[in-house]
Formats: C-alpha cells, sequence, structure tokens
C-alpha cells in the first residue's frame, strides 16, 4: 500500500540497555515497512552528524517523530545538537528553506515522574506541554504542523502490562498515521 | 623374520594400523580395538611378521606415560584437589573390593594365597590406555561415568607403588633388609616427588621461558619430549610408576601458558605410541597357551570382567550415577590394566608366583583388554538406547573455559585491546609467542597461550570455535593475513578483527574476510594533528570537527579505493607496490574535497532561533 517509507522516527536514549518504555516501544514497530527508525546515538557516537544524509532523511518523510525519554526538560543533548547542525537556513527556515513544509511532526516521550508531579502544586511545578513548547516552535519554525504527543509518565515502576499496552499504542498511532491527517491524541 | 631392520618393523606397525583402525572404527568398534587386532594379525601367533613384543611392549608403554602427562596437563591442582573424595573414595573402594574377590576367586582356582593376593592386586587394576582412549575417543570423559572412572584409574596408578612395595614382603624375602630399603626407597620417593613439584612449579617455567625464546618450535618440541622423558626415567631408577610421575609434572603445568603449546606438541607422539601399546598388548596375547587350555581361560577371562564389571556397577550405583551410565562405567574400567603385566612379573621374580602362572594371567588380561572395546561397542548399540535419556555433562574434568575473544599478538597493539575489553569484564585470551609479553599479562589475569595464531592446533585449543571474536593484532602483515586465513577457513563463525599495516594490508585483510580493520597508526595521527590544530589556535571544537570530518573523508576514500582495487588489477598491483601512489591518489582527492570546503564555514551556519537557555535543575530528580 505504501511505496516507501514516509515516517521518520528519530531516537535517542543513553542507556537504551536498561530501558524498558522505549526498548518495548521500539520492538513494536520494528518491522513496519513504513517507518525508518533512526537512533542518532547508536550512528553518531562522538555527535558528528552527516547533515546531508540526515536533511536527505528529512526530505523523504511525511511524519517526523522524536523518541526520547524526557531528560532535564527536553531531550538527550544529541536531539539539540541535531537541530543545531541539520535544521540550518535555507533548509528548514528562512530564505529557500522549505524542505519541512506541511510535513508533520509530533514527540513519543517519558518521564520518569507521574503525571501529578507535573502540575503547579508538583515538584516539576508545570504541566509537561509548557516543556515540550520548544519542539512546538520548532515544527511551527520550520512550517511543520505539530501533532499532539504520546506520552507514557511514571516510567519508573510501571507495570508491565502498561507498558506493554503503551506500545502497542505506538505502534497503532504510527500505523494510524494519513498524510494530511492528525493522528489521535493520546496522552496517559 | 628375524634380521629385519628396525625400518621394516616401522613400516609394518603404520601398515597394519593403517588398516586396521580405519576398518574397526568403520564397524563402530573403535580405534583400540584396531590395533589389538592389528597386532594379534602381525605378532607371532599371526603371520608373525614380528617376532618377540617384548620389546616394543615395553618402549610402547611410554605413549602411556605421555597419556597420563597430557591428563595431568587437563588438570591443574584446584581441580585435582577438587576430585580428591572421587580418588580416595571411589578409587579405594574399586582396590579394595576388586582386589578382595578376584583373590578369592584366585584361591578357589587353587592359587597359594600369597600368589592369589598377588593376582588380585594385579587384576584389580584396570588400562589406564584404554580406558582412557575409550572414554576420549567416544567423549564421554566429561560425563559423570568418566569422570569416576578417571578417579578410580588415577587412585590405581597412585596404588601400584605400595601394591609394587608389598609384593617381596608377601613373598618372605628377607623381611628386615626389605623393610629398611623400604623406608630409604620411600624417602627417595617422597624427595623426588618433591622435587617434580618444586621443579615442575618454577624451573621448568624457566626453562620453558628460555627454551620459547629462540622461536624455534622444533626445539620446543624437543625439550617437551625430553621433559617427559627425563621424569619418567627419574621415576623408573627409585622404582615409582613412570605414568604417575609424568602425570605430576602435567598437573603442575597445568596452568602455565605453554599448556597448549606442549599439548599439541606431545598430542601425536602419545597418539602413536598409545596405538603402538595397543599393537604390542595384541602380539603378546600368547594363543598357545589359549589353545592348550580353553576353557580354564574362557573361565577366566569371563570371570575377570563379571568380578569386575559387579564390583564396579555396584560401586556406580552407590555413588548415585546417571542410570543409563551405569552399564558404561562398568565395562571401561573392567580389562585388567597395563600394570597387571608388571606386577605379575614382579611377583613371579619374587618366587611367590609360579612362571606358569604368570602366562596364564597375561594372556587373561590381554584377551580383557580385547573384549573390552567390543562390549562397549555392545553396549553404546543395545543398552544405552533404552535409557533415552542423553547423558549430560557433570563434571567439566576436562572442559575448557571459553572467552568471547581472543586477541592474536599482544605487543604494543594488542595489549590496548586487551586492556579496554579487559577493563570492562570482557573474558579475553591471548596468543602470542613472546615469551616477556606473556609473563607480563598472566600476572594482570589474562588467559595467555604461548605460541602464534598462525597454528590452527593452537586456535582450536584457545577457543576460537566457541568465541566470537577474533582481533589479529600480531605486527607482522604476512602473519595477520594468514591468521586471517586461516580463522576464516576453520572457524567461519568467528568474527574477524585486524590490525591493518597501512591501505594495501587494510584490503588484503578485508579481501581475507576482516569485517573490522584499522590502520595501526591512523587514530593516534589524527590524535595528534588535532593537537596541532588546538596548539594553532583552533578552538577545541573546531579541531575535533576538523578531525571528524578528515576521518569521515578518509574512509570513504578508502572505501572506493578499494572498490578499484578488487576490480581493475593494475590500480591493485600499484597500490599493493608502492606507498607514493597511494599517497599520491590520497592528497589529490584530499585536495578536491577539502579546497571546495575549505572556504566555506563548514560548521552550522545556523543563525536561527537564537543561543539556547541553559535549564536549571535544582531540587529536581532528573526527569
Amino acid at each position: 500500500m505504501f511505496a516507501s517509507p514516509d515516517i521518520l522516527v528519530l531516537f535517542a536514549h543513553l542507556a537504551i540497555h536498561r530501558s524498558k518504555i522505549n526498548r518495548a516501544m521500539i520492538d513494536a514497530i520494528s518491522g513496519l515497512e513504513r517507518v525508518v527508525f533512526h537512533d542518532l546515538l547508536e550512528t553518531y557516537p562522538d555527535f558528528y552528524i552527516d547533515i546531508e544524509r540526515e536533511q536527505a532523511l528529512l526530505r523523504r518523510a511525511a511524519f517526523i517523530v522524536f523518541q526520547h525519554p524526557i531528560y532535564w526538560y527536553g531531550a538527550p543533548a544529541i536531539f539539540k545538537h541535531w537541530q543545531d547542525v541539520v535544521l540550518t537556513r535555507g533548509f528548514a527556515y528562512g530564505e529557500g528553506g522549505t524542505a519541512l513544509q506541511g510535513k508533520q511532526f509530533a514527540l513519543a516521550v517519558s518521564t520518569g515522574g507521574l503525571p501529578d508531579t507535573y502540575r503547579a502544586d508538583g515538584i516539576h511545578r508545570y504541566p509537561l506541554e509548557v516543556f515540550l513548547r520548544p519542539f512546538e516552535q520548532m515544527a511551527h519554525f520550520c512550517g511543520m504542523r505539530y501533532l499532539p504527543p504520546l506520552v507514557l509518565q511514571g516510567g519508573h515502576d510501571l507495570p508491565e502490562a502498561v507498558i506493554a499496552a503503551h506500545a502497542r499504542r505506538f505502534r497503532q498511532w504510527l500505523e494510524d498515521y494519513r498524510p494530511g491527517k492528525a493522528t489521535g491524541a493520546h496522552k496517559e | 623374520m628375524e634380521g629385519h631392520g628396525p625400518l621394516f618393523n616401522v613400516f609394518i606397525f603404520l601398515l597394519a594400523a593403517v588398516i586396521a583402525v580405519p576398518l574397526s572404527t568403520r564397524l563402530g568398534l573403535g580405534s583400540v580395538l584396531g590395533y589389538l587386532l592389528a597386532g594379534v594379525v602381525i605378532g607371532p601367533w599371526g603371520v608373525a611378521l614380528i617376532a618377540d613384543p617384548r620389546d616394543i611392549l615395553h618402549f610402547a608403554e611410554f605413549g602411556v606415560v605421555l597419556l597420563l602427562f597430557l591428563i595431568g596437563l587437563e588438570l591443574n591442582p584446584q581441580r585435582l584437589w577438587a576430585l580428591r573424595r572421587p580418588i580416595l573414595g571411589m578409587g579405594g573402594l574399586q582396590v579394595l573390593g576388586t582386589t578382595a574377590a578376584l583373590g578369592g576367586a584366585a584361591l578357589l582356582l587353587g592359587f597359594e594365597w600369597r600368589a592369589a593376593l598377588m593376582a588380585g592386586m594385579a587384576l584389580a587394576l584396570s588400562s589406564t590406555a584404554i580406558g582412557l582412549q575409550l572414554l576420549t575417543e567416544r567423549n564421554l570423559l566429561p560425563t559423570a561415568a568418566g569422570s569416576a572412572s578417571f578417579s578410580i584409574l588415577l587412585f590405581q596408578d597412585i596404588a601400584v607403588i605400595p601394591m609394587l612395595a608389598i609384593i617381596p614382603v608377601l613373598a618372605g624375602r628377607h623381611p628386615e633388609t626389605t623393610m629398611y630399603s623400604h623406608w630409604i626407597s620411600f624417602f627417595t620417593a617422597a624427595a623426588v616427588i618433591g622435587g617434580i613439584i618444586v621443579g615442575g612449579r618454577f624451573l621448568t617455567r624457566l626453562l620453558l621461558r628460555i627454551i620459547a625464546a629462540t622461536r624455534l618450535r622444533e626445539l620446543f618440541t624437543a625439550f617437551s619430549l625430553l621433559l617427559v622423558v627425563s621424569i619418567a626415567l627419574l621415576m623408573q631408577v627409585i622404582g615409582l610408576s613412570m605414568a604417575l610421575g609424568t602425570f605430576l609434572a602435567g598437573v603442575l603445568l597445568a596452568d602455565s601458558e605453554y599448556r597448549h603449546a606442549l599439548e599439541s606438541d606431545i598430542e601425536p607422539f602419545k597418539g602413536l605410541l598409545l596405538g603402538l601399546f595397543f599393537i604390542a598388548v595384541g602380539m603378546s596375547v600368547d594363543f598357545g597357551l589359549l589353545l592348550q587350555r580353553p576353557g580354564l581361560v574362557l573361565l577366566m577371562v569371563l570371570g575377570l570382567l563379571a568380578i569386575k564389571a559387579a564390583v564396579l556397577y555396584g560401586l556406580g550405583r552407590w555413588s548415585g550415577l546417571p542410570l543409563s551410565q551405569q552399564a558404561l562405567f562398568a565395562i571401561v574400567l573392567s580389562p585388567g590394566g597395563e600394570f597387571a603385566f608388571v606386577l605379575v612379573t614382579v611377583a613371579v621374580a619374587s618366587g611367590a608366583m609360579l612362571p606358569a602362572a604368570r602366562d596364564l594371567l597375561v594372556g587373561v588380561v590381554a584377551l580383557s583388554m580385547m573384549t573390552t572395546p567390543l562390549l562397549l561397542s555392545l553396549n553404546q548399540r543395545f543398552i544405552e538406547p533404552r535409557f533415552a535419556a542423553p547423558t549430560p555433562p557433570a563434571m567439566d574434568v576436562v572442559a575448557h573455559e571459553h572467552n568471547p575473544v581472543l586477541i592474536a599478538g599482544f605487543g604494543r597493539f594488542g595489549q590496548i585491546v586487551g586492556r579496554l575489553l579487559h577493563a570492562n569484564g570482557v573474558g579475553t585470551t591471548v596468543l602470542d609467542h613472546d615469551p616477556e609479553h606473556i609473563e607480563m599479562v598472566r600476572k594482570f589475569g589474562f588467559k595467555v597461550f604461548f605460541g602464534d595464531g598462525t597454528r590452527l592446533d593452537l586456535l582450536s585449543a584457545a577457543g576460537a570455535d566457541q568465541a566470537r571474536l577474533l582481533v589479529v593484532a600480531v605486527d607482522d602483515p604476512e602473519q595477520a593475513l594468514r591468521i586471517a586465513r586461516l580463522a576464516r577457513e576453520h572457524f567461519p563463525n568467528l568474527l574477524l578483527l585486524g590490525r591493518a599495516w597501512d591501505v594495501a594490508h587494510v584490503f588484503q585483510m578485508q579481501d581475507q574476510g576482516v569485517a573490522e580493520v584499522e590502520r595501526e597508526t591512523f587514530e593516534g595521527a589524527l590524535r595528534l594533528g588535532e593537537r596541532a590544530l588546538i596548539r594553532l589556535g583552533f578552538t577545541a571544537w573546531q579541531a575535533k570537527q576538523a578531525v571528524h570530518q578528515f576521518r569521515a573523508h578518509d574512509e570513504k576514500l578508502l572505501a572506493e579505493l578499494y572498490q578499484h582495487f578488487q576490480e581493475d588489477l593494475e590500480v591493485r598491483a600499484a597500490i599493493s607496490m608502492s606507498a607514493r601512489v597511494r599517497l599520491r591518489e590520497q592528497m589529490q582527492k584530499d585536495e578536491v574535497f577539502f579546497g571546495a570546503h575549505r572556504d566555506a564555514d563548514w560548521q552550522t551556519s545556523n543563525d536561527g532561533p537564537g543561543r539556547p537557555e541553559p535549564v536549571t535543575g535544582r531540587d529536581t530528580d532528573a526527569p
């Protein structure tokens, strides 16, 4: 049905060998023909990013997903560096920078803290959406449509069944994606 | 047939073995029976090509000595100590029980009591050579039955010493002087064994290191043999079992780095001499006697096998061997052994046994040795299949430990690879032929084998069939290629990583299927180049990026060049022959690539969404 992969999942995790949630999510989407899964730290362990290759990957995708755990209210550092070197003027924005126009963008993130820690009276003091705004704005600045994120919170001791269900939901979320159509938002 | 030169005898032995053994193994009877039958055929009662087997038997006993040395090499002192219970318990019970039972049977046959006791002792001993050969050949040594058999055989080898000592006493010959001389010989024996322990542990290793440093393989082989021969002679002089002495020497060298080199050097000699030993046993079966009193001989052979097997079967049950292995255990140790020949000879010399009885016993023992391989084959074919459960390996008497990584060559390069892996808890086995390297790294707990990786036997011994990676880190490009070729041929599952000399060598290594190749000087030179850039005023980040970019460019270049190298014979020749051609080619490509980029700011010209604000995370648990 799909001639070529149209979903690009960019991924980073500093300790994937200890991860449960992201491991399960990766396993759940492996083998999906329309998904290109791209582990940034595995490809660029020393942060020397092949810019042309990354830009080519982005051009080919219609739906771009950042999959990662939330570290310090954001993405693992290589995502930031990736933004700095790949989303350049003339490619992602500015004059002639239209490569990402009209694409869709979403986050698939997990947090260690439970949802109620991300409230005015919780230790993180702000809702998670607040911390995700730089990504929302990045998408907007590059002319992409920002879709509601797929979130799993409380990763430190979630039961296996919940993690497995989340992984299945992730797979479904990607499978349900239709070009030009917003995929359903999920938040646990 | 007298008067034939020794070369003719050698010819006959080899011919007989080469014909009989493959036939026997093809029939599923194992090599031992093949050798024995070959001996019968060429011996005095066959076509009589060889007249007197006795000298040959004597000479070939050295095969047993080598066998025990090799077994010793597999058992380091700790492992031997761990086996002390089965050795003393099972071994002691077997020797005492069988001696009593067989002695009783001999009394019934009309032997005088002292002769009966001597016969009992002599026959209680089993054949180490046959037992172990049968077990190793069928790969049964790691099973519970194999381990128990081994323990008993070891105890028997030790038990020979007091047996030899007690025979003259039993015969009642000059008890005082005998006792006195026995005390003397006891102390001599203790001193010699102490000497072997000290010498084996320290002196031998030192000598091996010196010999190894000559890098002459044949000299190392010669020294290995010299070592075994001299210990055997020493034991002979003081009247102890040669096999026991060399076994001890083997044990003491079992945890030395030369163990596998010794093993692979001695192994062929052992095989040949042991074969010769079996042939000689086959030749010494006195069929004249057998034909004279066939009923008695048959009765004695059956009686011997039945009584020994019964005692062993009882022991096997008592010690809780798996059901499926009890029969095997009983059969393997049921024949008489080579020490019986020695003991009855001593018994006759002591005057307590008649020469006729000796001939009878020798014949019975030899025949029992021939029936055992046959019985074992029958057992494997008809009895064992009834116990469907496969026999799981129970004790790792001779199992090797296996590390996932082998490093061939532990010089300046291999050491760094090894240290990195070692520091991260990766088990590493090292092969090196430089005694100095070996000595150094052994202290840090690496498993080290002496020798270079171009030897198949050494690679096998080091566990190449079990390992996941082989890092070829030798400093000789040709040797590296040979190792890679050998490993790819014989261990196709082993992933190869290689140290390369230069670009041409990189390509040659890749041709040999080496998955990861690294030029030995490349990374170090880049590092130094990076520091040079920094000293010239580049920021550390700038310099690092420059190095990254250069490396990426160079790797791409290398991949392109390799394609030419594979496709174009002229390019291949040019690259292989001249470092200057390669350099010119590389520099030209560098110019094309970097010339275009040099002026452009190759770093990101990203002036978009401003500088990031640092995230401060006081009093938060990292989400």
